[in-house]
């Protein structure tokens, strides 16, 4: 079986301040998982802000380098240096952003910053060959060139541009799309045909999906396996339907009860238990490792716990 | 509880536009009549450019042009005696305002100036509605903290120091030390993570019980309204299209908009296909005839196209625009817990 994407050992340290008051921060402390190239699957990650989520998403697109470990694309280590390996990489690798409103430059037309992109991975200026590959990417979504030719963005719905920038993204037939946080800016009412696609990607087109998140419901609906972080660490990994049903680790059982049930409307139940809270913090930043289960998912435990 | 606290009636306020000769209206405000009472969480829910916004603008008595109020009154009847913030001068809605009427804003970054302290914040925007200084106002501003679970030292803190959650907290603080009887939320929790979010909400619930005010709570995502609110209204377009209890509103909707945004909540433990609504809410400068969400609607029938259907009550505190509100089926997501209730 072949991989598509290897983590490795991954780890990621940043250092803040000068000679002094260093102060070091772990983004990521040991990642390991694997994307296999056969079997296309979205891939969540879970975490609240500051779980370093963003950062190893970061690291596999090669934006930010590794402290520790390597991050393989088929068999290949994800390198920041030289242009012509690095547009390669970008043409099997993109990325779709959180704000739509801010990944499209207000001034100019949404086709210019799709252009852009065909130009630059079909290595072509025919336009001929631009607009076909404009319009079919623009078809996966749903949408049109026809459609979109000559607006601007603030023209369209947050939905349709968070579209638009999906297709941008598929304009190169890329294996591998990493997502981060693609719906928490767009509105409730427009976040399933944002999803909905997303998983449609995944079973028409192949497409695998490394979805960054922390709306549980939405990771339940669409993800084959994710893992759960917590500061850096990742403290439960495995199937989604498995791991949210049946939690495990204290952290993520906290997560889940903090989801905003619509079964009991109106009842105004708000308070979360005090104790899960102190079980989910207490273990932070203390030795552990991740442990398999009979039931496929791996979970953290703790020494002396 | 039957009192309000505050009454809007038929209120119209417009985006009037005048660029190169050209003249444009944007109704992002269109004809709204509904009722806060005391004591009462009231949800509004909408789109982004469903007018939701301007609408709390004018709420919260901070109209400023190219928004104008074309008709319709806003009346709130505070402690102090009534007002009509449509209508009052600007010295009587300063003398309301943060006392009686309040505003949490969206984005708490945003809202705290970077280089204050945050003890520095508190002095300027409330001693002097509290009419208190030096250490009594110390004194109360700490109390306060003490209720929303922040520590003192908040208040030798700039905001980039905090986190988001803390900060927000903060932005709450603001809003609340000088007791309102009436605050508006608009989109608290939009930007925080899910437990952080849920603290928040518990913190304003707490509060809100506690002095026993009045809020006005907007946002578009419903999972929220589930948990804070005692009514939800829905806003499309500039129209309230639909009020009522949260556990009808759920359970029971009247209105096709409402049903679609309650069935395409996700769930947990639930992997159904999610039905999600096509097309775009629809320009302000130029709404659709008729009901102005029929070109989305599932129901719609010719009646729908020409005629806009009024705002009327289809059961006891619940109301409905729409011509064919006995026909709305809840959708899948309300189906099991319906059947409870029955």
């Amino acid at each position: 079986m072949s991989s598509l994407l290897d983590i490795r050992n991954v780890s990621k340290r940043f250092t803040m301040g000068g000679l002094f008051g260093r102060k070091v921060v772990d983004a990521v402390v040991d990642a390991n998982f694997s994307l296999s190239a056969e079997k296309p699957e979205i891939f969540t990650i879970i975490g609240e802000s500051g779980s370093g989520k963003t950062t190893l998403a970061r690291m596999i697109l090669g934006l930010e380098d590794p402290t520790e470990g390597e991050i393989l694309f088929r068999g290949q280590k994800v390198d920041r240096h030289g242009r012509a390996k690095r547009l390669d990489f970008m043409a099997n690798v993109q990325p779709v952003f959180q704000n739509p409103f801010e990944a499209f430059n207000p001034l100019k037309k949404i086709e210019r910053y799709l252009e852009s992109t065909a130009r630059r991975f079909l290595h072509t200026t025919d336009k001929a060959v631009i607009d076909k590959a404009m319009d079919e990417a623009l078809q996966k979504v749903g949408l049109s060139l026809k459609e979109v030719r000559g607006r601007f963005p603030h023209e369209m719905s947050g939905g349709q541009l968070q579209r638009c920038a999906i297709a941008r993204a598929l304009i190169p037939n890329p294996p591998l799309l990493i997502a981060d946080e693609p719906v928490s800016m767009v509105d409730a009412s427009l976040r399933m045909s944002i999803v909905n696609l997303l998983k449609s990607l995944r079973d028409d087109l192949g497409v695998s999906v490394i979805y960054i998140t922390h709306d549980l419901a939405t990771a339940y609906y669409i993800s084959n396996r994710l893992i759960i972080m917590q500061r850096g660490r990742i403290v439960e990994m495995g199937d989604a339907r498995t791991v949210l049903d049946n939690p495990e680790h204290p952290y993520s059982r906290l997560l889940k009860a903090s989801v905003l049930s619509t079964d009991d409307a109106g009842a105004g139940k708000l308070a979360t238990d005090p104790a899960m809270v102190s079980l989910a913090t207490d273990m932070v930043g203390k030795p552990g490792r991740l442990v398999d289960r009979a039931d496929g998912r791996s979970v953290r435990v703790y020494e002396g716990a | 509880m039957t009192d309000n606290i505050l009454t809007v009636e038929g209120l119209k306020a417009y985006y009037q536009m005048n660029y190169f000769g050209v003249e444009r209206e944007v109704r992002a405000v269109d004809d709204i009549t509904m009722n806060v009472r005391k004591g009462e969480v009231y949800g509004i829910a909408g789109e982004s450019s469903s007018g939701k916004t301007s609408f709390i603008k004018v709420l919260a008595a901070a109209i400023r042009p190219p928004l104008r109020i074309m008709s319709g009154s806003v009346k709130y009847d505070f402690k102090t005696g009534p007002i009509d913030v449509a209508r009052a001068s600007p010295a009587e809605i300063e003398a309301v305002r943060w006392r009686h009427l309040s505003y949490i804003m969206q984005g708490s970054m945003s809202v705290l100036n970077p280089v204050r302290r945050i003890g520095k914040t508190f002095h300027d925007f409330a001693s002097r509605p509290l009419g208190l200084s030096g250490k009594a106002f110390e004194e109360r501003v700490l109390g306060h903290l003490a209720r929303l679970k922040l520590p003192p030292e908040v208040l030798r803190a700039y905001p980039h120091e905090l986190s988001g959650g803390m900060r927000q907290r903060v932005t709450i603080g603001l809003a609340t030390v000088c007791h309102p009887e009436f605050v508006i939320a608009d989109e608290p929790t939009t930007a925080l993570d899910v437990v952080v979010q849920k603290e928040v909400l518990n913190l304003i619930r707490d509060i809100q019980k506690e002095m026993n005010s009045s809020v006005v709570f907007v946002t578009h995502d419903m999972s929220v309204h589930a948990n804070v609110a005692d009514r939800v209204g829905i806003i499309y377009a500039g129209r309230l299209v639909e009020e009522g209890p949260t556990r009808q509103m759920f359970f029971t909707p009247r209105h096709p908009y409402t049903a679609h945004l309650v069935a395409s909540l996700p769930r947990i433990g639930d992997t159904r296909q999610r039905p999600a609504l096509e097309g775009r809410p629809p320009n302000l400068a130029d709404p659709p005839q008729g009901c102005r969400f029929h070109p989305r609607c599932p129901l719609a029938v010719d009646k729908c196209r020409k005629e806009v259907p009024p705002l009327e009550t289809v059961a006891p505190d619940h109301r409905s625009a729409c011509w064919r509100w006995q026909d709305v089926e809840p959708l899948v997501n309300a189906a099991a817990p319906a059947g409870e209730m029955a």
